[in-house]
């Protein structure tokens, strides 16, 4: 925990609105490098909206987002991407048609050359290989085959591939979307030790999860939202586990 | 297996321990994927024996040059296929191009001039398609490309004012739809550039890359920054075009032009698509596989020809082959399903 820096990421009094409906009525956080924010909350807490807010999804009517301390305008998911933000959604967004390498450039091409427009461009495919072999050793990932479609792999390497891909743009926040809710116990394990070591590598991790017990054991902070509020902020570990329960339930 | 990367050396250790069930499900798949080439040239050896005449070089040059349309064609409707899409407005455009040629012809007989109405008559439909489709979001292309297809067939005959042809085309374009080089149609080296030219595009550019992703996952690609309306347009832009290039090679190897040109072309070249091994599910198969399936057609049509088969039993045989075609891509995702489930089982 290094609360001294300043957040990477900071929303300040968030409000969005989907006609009649206030799915975030005045949200705040903030995430720092080297730190694993746990976002809690039942279903239609305003989680997803939140998440989607700073991915670039969504953009917010009210309030503000700073990164590194600067207002930013996040209009689309590319926008929050060049700005350093990566997101593991929950349904992987990834292309089954595709290899684990195309997967991890697709949208952002290794190209050339560069005064053409960037769909006539022409594919560095053994760069784009290289770069993702890379990051598939450092993240110590394993696959049955590195140039297959990943329509053959298993959801835990799928999910694995998925946050791989996060790792390899993310300079600042890596957000994840349940990332363990379609696996089975030994296939999550290694997804929440690509979480931790994500947080090793200096990113900052907002994790959405309904797993208490990955919460307690990952996390260095929770937040907690119920009906589009900020209801609490804490530290989990075991004493508070059911504090925290008791928070997202709305019954204290 | 052949492994690409050294680091990949470790897994593959792991990997042989449960490798026999895999092996059998991948020989399946492989096989699958092979099958369109296998089952053409069985196809080709059967006929070759059985049947005299077929495998004379006229009757090879014959099939060529009937298989240059529907293959020309169905290079752009796989195009549009990779996408999840459909064209069905292929042979109707291709008719209204021809036309339009042949009108432009008695204006002016330059064959340049000719030939860019074809190909801006066939782009222009397109464009209409893939606009329509995007912006007016519609839930599936099926609607505007029927809807093209009849357009472009009325406008046809109302532009020819009731001549089933119109005879007169330049020189020049008659030689590239109708002539032959050294025993081989010329309209053979046009779908060979056009193939190679698309190949290049859809295997070494961004673009084509692209397509890829919007077929196998539009939502996903929108989310990855890829201009998911752009590629879509681009991909229909190309179909029109592919079907001003037919109607080139048609109107020049029959030196004329006709509102009833193209009659089910739609369904030729979809099929050909499908059966030469892309999924209709969209984001797999490659140019390879609509020259396969053009030629299975072609093949199919003239041996039932030199057998003096019933024409109808031609459209009853393309459309079996269909279903077929369509009954292996369903397999072949259910042989996926399995291999993912022992992939899962054995990585722990």
């Amino acid at each position: 925990m290094t609360a001294s820096l300043p957040p990477v990421l900071e929303v300040r009094a968030a409000h969005k609105r989907f006609g009649a409906v206030h799915a975030l009525k005045g949200v705040g956080l903030k995430a720092y490098r080297n730190e694993v924010l746990a976002l809690l909350g039942d279903n239609g807490a305003g989680k997803s909206t939140l998440i989607k807010c700073i991915s670039g999804v969504h953009e917010i009517d009210e309030g503000e987002i700073l990164i590194d301390g600067q207002p930013v305008a996040l209009h689309s998911p590319a926008a929050a991407r060049s700005a350093g933000i990566e997101t593991v959604y929950q349904d992987l967004a990834l292309f089954d048609n595709l290899t684990p390498a195309q997967n991890f450039f697709c949208g952002r091409e290794i190209a050339g050359p560069s005064w053409l427009p960037k769909g006539l461009q022409f594919l560095r495919t053994r760069q784009m290989d290289k770069d993702a072999a890379a990051v598939i050793e450092r993240l110590k990932v394993k696959l049955p085959k590195f140039d297959a479609q990943v329509a053959l792999m298993s959801g835990g390497q799928r999910q694995a591939i998925a946050v791989a891909r996060a790792t390899v743009f993310a300079r600042k926040l890596v957000i994840l979307d349940e990332p363990t809710a379609a696996l089975g116990l030994r296939e999550s394990r290694k997804v929440l030790d690509l979480v931790d070591q994500l947080r090793d590598e200096g990113n900052a991790v907002i994790l959405i999860t309904h797993n208490m017990e990955h919460v307690v054991d990952l996390a260095d902070r929770a937040i907690v939202l119920r009906q589009g509020h900020k209801v609490g902020e804490l530290r989990p570990d075991r004493s508070n586990q059911k504090e925290m329960v008791s928070m997202i339930m709305g019954a204290e | 297996m052949r492994l690409k990367f050294a680091w990949n050396a470790g897994v593959a250790t792991s990997v042989a321990s449960g490798k026999e069930p895999v092996t059998g499900l991948s020989l399946w798949l492989r096989l699958l994927g092979a099958g369109p080439i296998v089952i053409l040239l069985l196809l080709i050896g059967v006929l070759a024996l059985s049947v005299p005449m077929f495998f004379t070089p006229r009757n090879l040059s014959n099939i060529l040059a009937q298989t240059a349309v529907i293959a020309v064609v169905a290079l752009g409707q796989h195009l549009v296929i990779l996408t999840r899409g459909i064209d069905l407005s292929v042979g109707s455009n291709l008719a209204l191009a021809t036309v339009l040629g042949a009108l432009m012809f008695r204006v002016n007989d330059n064959a340049f001039v000719v030939m860019a109405t074809m190909l801006a008559a066939g782009g222009a439909v397109g464009a209409i398609n893939g606009l329509v489709y995007v912006y007016g979001r519609l839930p599936h292309p099926f609607i505007i490309t029927l809807a093209t297809l009849s357009i472009a067939r009325g406008l046809a005959l109302e532009l020819s004012i009731g001549h089933t042809t119109m005879r007169g085309m330049p020189e020049t374009i008659a030689v590239i739809g109708g002539g032959t080089t050294y025993g081989i149609p010329n309209s053979f080296f046009v779908v060979a550039g056009v193939a190679t030219l698309l190949f290049v595009v859809a295997k070494t550019m961004v673009w084509g890359r692209w397509i890829y992703a919007v077929g196998g996952q539009p939502d996903a690609a929108r989310r990855m920054g890829i201009p998911v309306n752009g590629v879509i347009v681009s991909t229909y832009v190309i179909a029109g075009l592919c079907a001003g290039v037919g109607a080139v090679l048609l109107a020049g190897r029959t030196e004329a032009g006709s509102p009833l040109y193209g009659n089910l072309l739609e369904l030729d070249t979809i099929a050909a698509v499908i059966i030469g091994g892309a999924s209709f599910l969209g984001g797999r198969g490659h140019i390879g596989h609509a020259l396969v399936g053009a030629v299975m057609i072609g093949v199919i049509r003239n041996a039932l020809n030199l057998l003096n088969v019933n024409a109808y039993y031609q459209l009853i045989a393309i459309g079996v082959i269909i279903v077929l075609a369509v009954q292996s891509d369903v397999l072949r995702n259910h042989l996926e399903g399995r291999m993912r489930v022992l992939q899962a089982a054995r990585v722990q």
